[in-house]
């Protein structure tokens, strides 16, 4: 990680000094001890997020002993035996393969599924259309924490407990609120020329979403997915409840949890650290590759 | 093409319409049904009471119903406030707080903190709560912060930030306002960028310092904003389950300083409270606050907005 702009930063005051501002004023004189005092927390804050995953980075490297007697040291030695540990005894691998494996089923059907809904809701006028749109929205508000048990026995009574394809299936029902109101925002927002351009070009209302609304739409989706796809990969507590009795299937959010839990498999501190590490870092490598579009896409909900 | 119109919006509503019904709806629907039973959750069988688990459950004979509802009370009081001002500050900062250079601008490095700071936001709740219960932990398995306490000779919970009843709410808070920031920071900073640079540059001609600048137009021209942001904090403040479920002994622990509401309805419904009707009333009473906050915050958001 980067931390050459920080020196930059305290530097500051310094370089204020040297060139004046000719428009100065009496707040200004105040404003040199707030600088330093902002200054300070934002370099302080800044460090908050960034010691944790360094440190977090280099003790996965050390064995369990090392970091017991003196947490803040370096490697001795690179314990790489910490990370096949994690992968394959403490099972992260098999966790990783079935959390991939939900979200290419309950991603695909939210989209699919919220897009087909938000388009018709947004652009066909019919009876019901403003019934099932605040239906679909007023999901937002609902705690999960009530739907719990019923939702575990209604998943248990068809046989889709602890199985992959009945959590991305509830993943998919859980995301279509904010996917709905979402989308149905960003189709009224597209003009409708070109639509009924197509109409007129005889284009069927299948073929005019999929060949027309749909690629039109692209922008408003992307940021919708990446908002998705993060939401439902940092589940919880639908996964702890729906797929309690398959431990083998599980995803790696709760997968990780074992570890930690006391009555967990007792994993050897090493191998600890260096689970969370490899649960971090694709994320951090996503991140740090893609971080304006996922940035965007997760505030987008929010600035609507 | 008039008679395809009815058939394409049935077919296009029905799989996610169907779907939602089935696993949301109805879900809830029976929830309330089932809050007026005695149901275990295991029995075959189980009796209408009426209300009885809404008056019961003030009695509180587990000790989980009463802190649980404090605490959460507590966590939607203190942390929008917390995340808010942080967030205002930090925007505010890496938007209009730089003035060395000539433009209205950010200190410098702003982009830089921005990525830095959003990055918790992206962690998977489950992992910061690995990461911060090793930072917690106390000396003796390697914790980060009584380490470096003890080091310095200073005093430090024996048994650790969670394994401490006077430390452990706080704790959870700390993690949740470390998580969340990040985010509000960037959906201020949006707004901020929205508002028109030539404001900034008339309050700066007329003498105003930046603390006045930021109470008089930056403020007032984003509380719409704030008011959002207060609406979603408050829906991750009746949350919380995850850092308490891995990060706190006995998940709520020690002796109940950490248990919240969302908790207390997992224990109940799956975690050796074995009462189903009970976690349903629980979780009734719960929607119904939910009910109220964004009720109120709808009247409160329909204040005029300033144009600009």
């Amino acid at each position: 990680m980067s931390m050459a702009p920080m020196p930059a930063v305290t530097e500051e005051p310094v370089t204020r000094e040297e060139k004046p501002r000719a428009a100065k004023s009496a707040g200004d004189e105040g404003g040199k001890v707030l600088n330093a005092f902002s200054h300070g927390f934002l370099v302080l804050w800044a460090a908050m997020v960034i010691l944790p995953v360094v440190w977090i980075i280099v003790n996965s490297f050390r064995p369990s002993g090392e970091i017991k007697s003196d947490p803040f040291g370096l490697p001795s030695e690179l314990k790489w035996s910490n990370f096949s540990g994690a992968w394959v005894e403490a099972n992260l691998g098999q966790y990783f393969v079935n959390t991939v494996v939900v979200l290419l089923m309950s991603v695909t059907g939210t989209m699919l599924l919220g897009a087909m809904a938000a388009y018709v809701l947004a652009r066909y006028t019919f009876f019901g259309n403003r019934a099932i749109f605040l239906g679909f929205v007023a999901g937002m508000m609902f705690p999960v924490f009530l739907a719990l048990f019923p939702l575990y026995k209604t998943m248990d009574n068809v046989g889709l407990k602890d199985t992959h394809f009945g959590l991305a299936l509830v993943y998919i029902a859980y995301s279509m609120p904010f996917t709905v109101f979402f989308l149905t925002a960003f189709f009224r927002s597209l003009p409708t020329g070109v639509a009924e351009a197509a109409m007129i070009d005889g284009a069927g209302h299948y073929r005019l979403f999929f060949r027309v609304m749909l690629p039109m739409a692209k922008p408003g989706l992307i940021s919708i997915t990446i908002f998705n796809v993060i939401g439902q990969w940092n589940q919880f507590i639908l996964p702890l409840v729906l797929m309690g009795r398959n431990p083998d299937g599980q995803v790696l959010s709760v997968g990780l949890s074992e570890l930690v839990s006391e009555a967990g498999k007792q994993v050897d501190t090493g191998v600890l650290f260096a689970g969370m590490a490899l649960a971090m870092l694709p994320v951090l490598i996503a991140y740090i590759l893609f971080q304006r579009q996922i940035q965007a896409g997760m505030t987008a909900g929010a600035l609507k | 093409m008039k008679h395809g119109k009815g058939w394409f919006v049935a077919s296009f509503l029905a799989l996610p319409v169907g779907l939602y019904v089935w696993l949301v709806i109805l879900p809830f629907a029976q929830a309330f049904q089932i809050s007026l039973t005695d149901w275990s959750g295991y029995s075959p069988s189980f009796d209408y009471i009426g209300f009885d688990n809404f008056v019961e459950m003030w009695s509180d004979p587990k000790g989980w119903v009463i802190p649980g509802f404090t605490h959460t009370g507590i966590i939607l009081l203190v942390l929008p406030v917390i995340v808010i001002v942080m967030s205002l500050f930090f925007a505010f900062m890496l938007n209009v707080g730089g003035r060395s250079r000539g433009g209205i601008g950010g200190v410098r490095g702003a982009g830089f903190y921005k990525i830095v700071y959003f990055f918790p936001q992206v962690l998977a709740t489950a992992i910061i709560a690995m990461v911060w219960s090793q930072i917690y932990k106390p000396p003796a398995t390697g914790g980060l912060i009584t380490s470096a306490l003890e080091a310095l000779g200073l005093p430090y919970p024996e048994y650790g930030f969670m394994g401490d009843t006077s430390w452990v709410l706080t704790g959870i808070i700390a993690v949740m306002v470390w998580s969340s920031v990040g985010f509000y920071l960037v959906y201020f900073s949006s707004a901020m960028a929205a508002i028109p640079q030539d404001i900034y540059e008339a309050a700066r001609i007329d003498g105003a310092s930046r603390v006045k600048t930021f109470f008089t137009i930056t403020l007032p021209l984003l509380w719409e904003s704030v008011q959002t942001a207060w609406v979603y904090l408050g829906i991750i403040a009746l949350d919380g389950f995850v850092l308490v479920f891995m990060m706190t002994p006995s998940q709520g622990g020690p002796n109940h300083a950490s248990e919240v509401i969302g908790g207390v309805i997992y224990k109940f419904a799956f975690g050796g409270g074995r009462d189903a009707g009970m976690a349903s009333a629980i979780g009734v009473v719960l929607f119904g606050v939910v009910l109220i906050l964004t009720v109120v915050s709808l009247r409160f958001t329909r204040r005029e907005r300033i144009e600009y």
